[in-house]
């Protein structure tokens, strides 16, 4: 029996819709397994381990200490439990820490050598030919003419880089963009000096595994005064069966620069749930600003809540100069289980952080997610937009702090948390922490949790909508606020995103 | 999980001298009942996520700090209110001072008395509640004074009651150490109000369980003293049937430490219940803490949460506000607003006003502001002649109004908001 069989429907809503519903749901555009021959790491995690995963990237020392001095904190901390979230027990001993395609052991030169499977996968994944073909490693593929708009991507696959586009043409603009392990291996410098300084390796418990561990992620760095020539994104993509992936993202945008980077991920179906558990760090200097969006839609396991990836991701944004601004955009889609709190620390004065978040929980799936904005800085701002949509038997929470230090005189913030329920099996939670410590800065909250207006739902119906179109309409004006401030490239997909998600979900 | 270390120490050493009151009935397995709770909890240290913003060492400590008396002129509140006054000092009942027992609608006994009569309806109620309103969130404090309090009045309320009974608290020891469980039930269609005045005692651990039957009405308003160094710990844990009403509204002038929880259980259809509060603090010296958790598990009940603060001199306000609404508690209206005006650039205020909802056809709001006097206004009521001071009155107790509009009895609402006023004239 699925888990709609038991849910109890509602006067007025037909059985051609449950049926559709059980169809729809489940419908992971996303879950089919590329077949490649992998090679992985011995199971579970210990110093061998986490030594073996810094020689694979050829690391130095002072790397390979870093991770050690990690793993050895690791093991004493206990896994966090305040939130709103429920699983089986994980066992970090039963999960494959570092999995990499055969192919990609060495780096290919043209395309010719560049492993047919891995071009498949990017193919249908829905990205562009032309960048596929840059994706996977090519190089000399940038010097063709780009079709229509540039963006630069660095394609994750289970524990590596697989590749980075254009970045000739970003070095001429003096902008690095790399996998985390080759800049590593050649900016040690730049690193060293910002790496685990805004999510220190002691942060949390994930996170300290993540400094341990962490296999692949991406390096940007923007020198002072430059404007990014094309938006920069990553996309991640688990492969590999009973493998965690744990990247770790550097973004430093210098004094007076600008950069939007997005992020993308999806997983296979899978009856197991598996592991992901990254770190982001973002460092902005003085008048700089970043922009960062992602779309999760990691694999949210089946209807019955088998499966299904856990996503357990520290990120955080440090606004060290003054007027710096960072802006977090997320659509959260997928993933069995989130954890994630993109944070804002305003450092600097006048620094601004913005976060704006459209999270969608539906069948079993569990989401905790929020942000939090220390406001440390004098004249700071910050504005929280968070909108949380459960439906089957979800749970979706939306958790944040907002923190205005004794210096941090004149700052301001807005936060609004909506949630919404379709169905009456699921949950919303809004749990803020509000902490004002002077009285020049005004902060303000306010929520509301309310079911989709009939009076609305009656209207669209009237003008000949089917239900669900009606349901889909009504959200999306609900989401349009969060949806306008993604990137272009994402605001087509949250748009369907928020229409599949919600697919049958009447009632 | 095992407890730390730290909350098995300080149980101990607050229970070690402690003398578990004994009488002759049904009491003593309540209370025993009580102890196993709470060593089962373990009382709280402030590194209990439910204790982030108040630190309750000075409540879990095994001697109360002293607390210097306090006196003024003034005439009591509610002096002139036609009442049953029931007085205690330093947590000790005063028969001399208190009224005679009787009012029309209400039966009036000793807990002590309650507790030594075999068969009473109290058995059913206390501690009951109170162990009903350990989850999901613990309150180990509320299970110490079930299990240790020493005295209180038990109220069953029969019909509409013919005056209001007033709890008059007085401070008379510096170093008293009281803790007092009061039990009120209303009967079906009865009516009630209960008064409560005073400081009580240098540390005041008191209690309240209330069950409003079918169609009932309990009205609570309080006022804990003035200026008086006391801390205390309240938690009011009632439970509310179908059509009743359940409003209860406190005043807090100063005061070094209060901790206020008010844990409410909607389990009948059409029932409301409000709770409110305004605080008013001037001094690094203030802590005020008010921590509500209303439970929806019924359908079509509306519930209120509107708390204000005012803060000034590195004063301290704390609110954690919770409104849970269960699966199938449909056409819930739930409203929680929690605001404070801080009065300088040295208070503080923390506030984490929670929303759980597991019904999808439900209207829940929460609101939660900061941030200073209005300059505009102020600048407003200057340009018509108003001086700095009034202006500055004028505007706080206009920030203040909505929380004491949940006073039903006006006459009651005027004789506090003249309080107000006076406190605020004094503290400029």
């Amino acid at each position: 029996m699925t888990a709609l069989d038991t849910v109890e429907v509602k006067e007025g809503v037909d059985q051609e819709t449950v049926d559709a519903v059980k169809e729809l749901s489940g419908n992971y555009k996303y879950g089919w397994e590329t077949e490649i021959e992998m090679e992985y790491a011995p199971k579970g995690v210990n110093t061998d381990i986490v030594k073996l995963i810094s020689s694979k990237n050829k690391e130095p020392q002072w790397m390979t200490d870093w991770r050690l001095s990690a793993f050895e904190r690791w093991e004493k901390i206990e896994e966090p439990t305040w939130a709103m979230v429920n699983y089986p027990d994980i066992d970090f001993q039963d999960i494959y820490y570092y999995a990499r395609p055969k192919s990609m052991e060495e780096k290919p030169k043209s395309l010719d050598d560049v492993d047919p499977k891995l071009l498949a996968t990017y193919a249908k994944l829905g990205i562009p030919l032309k960048e596929q073909a840059i994706l996977a490693g090519v190089e000399g593929a940038e010097d063709m003419p780009a079709e229509g708009r540039k963006v630069a991507v660095d394609a994750v696959f289970d524990s590596v880089s697989v590749g980075t586009t254009f970045q000739a043409e970003l070095k001429k603009a003096g902008v690095i963009f790399c996998s985390i392990s080759e800049a590593i291996e050649n900016h040690p410098e730049l690193v060293k000096k910002y790496l685990g300084t805004v999510v220190p390796p002691s942060d949390n418990f994930y996170a300290t595994l993540n400094s341990a561990v962490f296999s692949d992620g991406s390096f940007v760095y923007i020198p002072p005064g430059v404007r990014c020539p094309m938006e920069l994104s990553t996309y991640f993509r688990i492969n590999a069966e009973n493998t965690g992936q744990f990247e770790r993202t550097l973004i430093i945008a210098d004094k007076g620069s600008y950069v939007s980077y997005l992020e993308g991920c999806t997983a296979p179906k899978r009856d197991t749930a598996q592991l992901h558990a990254a770190v982001v760090e973002i460092i902005v200097e003085e008048d700089a600003e970043v922009k960062y969006s992602t779309v999760q839609n990691w694999y949210p396991g089946d209807e019955d809540g088998n499966g299904g990836i856990y996503n357990f991701v520290t990120k955080r944004a440090d606004c060290r100069g003054d007027r710096s601004k960072v802006m977090w955009t997320q659509v959260e889609t997928g993933s069995a289980v989130t954890w994630k709190y993109p944070s804002c620390i305003l450092r600097g004065d006048d620094s601004q952080g913005e976060f704006y978040s459209i999270a969608i929980a539906n069948n079993m799936q569990q989401a905790d997610t929020g942000t939090k904005m220390v406001h440390l800085g004098k004249n700071t701002k910050s504005r929280i937009v968070s909108k949380g949509i459960s439906a089957g038997k979800a749970q979706n929470t939306y958790r944040g702090l907002v923190s205005m230090h004794p210096k941090a005189k004149a700052s301001r913030n807005y936060t609004q948390c909506d949630s919404l329920l379709i169905g009456d099996k699921c949950g919303a939670h809004t749990v803020p922490y509000i902490e004002v410590k002077n009285n020049s800065s005004r902060v303000e909250h306010e929520a509301t949790t309310s079911k989709v207006d009939d009076d609305q739902l009656f209207y669209c119906r009237s003008r000949g909508m089917d239900e669900e179109e009606a349901v889909a309409l009504v959200v999306n004006g609900f989401c349009k606020e969060v949806l306008q401030a993604l990137p272009m490239e994402f605001a087509m997909e949250a748009q369907a995103l928020v229409a599949i998600s919600l697919e049958g979900s009447v009632g | 999980m095992a407890l730390a270390q730290l909350k098995i120490d300080t149980t101990e050493a607050r229970l070690a001298d402690v003398e578990v009151p004994q009488g002759a009935a049904w009491g003593n397995a309540a209370r025993a009942d009580a102890m196993a709770r709470l060593r089962q909890m373990g009382l709280p240290t402030k590194r209990d996520e439910y204790w982030k913003y108040t630190d309750p060492t000075s409540l879990t400590a095994v001697a109360a700090p002293e607390a210097a008396l306090f006196h003024n002129d003034e005439v009591p509140l509610f002096n002139a209110v036609d009442r049953v006054k029931i007085v205690f000092v330093d947590g000790v009942f005063d028969a001399d001072a208190s009224d005679d027992l009787t009012a029309e609608g209400v039966e009036i006994e000793r807990l002590a008395d309650a507790m030594d009569t075999d068969i009473h309806w109290a058995k059913d109620l206390y501690g009951v509640l109170e162990a009903r309103g350990q989850k999901p969130v613990e309150r180990p404090l509320a299970a110490l004074n079930t299990a240790l309090a020493t005295d209180g009045v038990v109220i069953r309320v029969t019909g509409k009651a013919s005056k209001p009974v007033n709890f008059v608290y007085l401070h008379k020891n510096t170093a008293s150490d009281a803790v007092l469980h009061n039990l009120v039930k209303v009967e079906a269609g009865a009516e009630f109000t209960l008064l409560e005045t005073g400081p009580a005692a240098a540390r005041f651990s008191k209690q309240l369980e209330v069950e409003v039957a079918e169609g009932g009405t309990f009205h609570h308003v309080r006022s804990q003293g003035r200026d008086h160094e006391r801390r205390a710990v309240t938690h009011c844990f009632a439970r509310i049937a179908s059509n009743s009403t359940f409003k209860s509204f406190t005043l807090t002038f100063n005061g070094v430490l209060t901790r206020n929880e008010c844990v409410l259980e909607i389990v009948g259809d059409e029932a409301t219940a409000h709770v409110a509060g305004v605080c008013v603090g001037d001094g690094t010296d203030f802590h005020h803490d008010d921590t509500v958790f209303i439970t929806h598990d019924a359908v079509n009940c509306e519930s209120r949460q509107v708390f204000k603060k005012v803060l000034r001199n590195g004063a301290t306000g704390v609110f954690q506000g919770k409104i849970l609404v269960k699966e199938g508690a449909q056409k819930t209206d739930g409203y929680q607003i929690s605001q404070s005006l801080l009065l300088d650039d040295d208070s503080v205020f923390l506030a984490k006003p929670e929303l759980e909802i597991y019904a999808d056809d439900v209207a829940c709001s929460h609101g939660s502001t900061s941030g200073a006097i209005d300059e505009t206004a102020l600048f407003y009521l200057r340009s018509r002649g108003v001086s700095h001071d009034d202006a500055r009155n004028l505007l706080t107790l206009s920030f203040l109004a909505e929380a004491l509009e949940e006073i039903a009895d006006e006459g009651l609402a005027e004789e506090l908001r003249d309080r107000l006023e006076g406190w605020l004239s004094r503290h400029r």
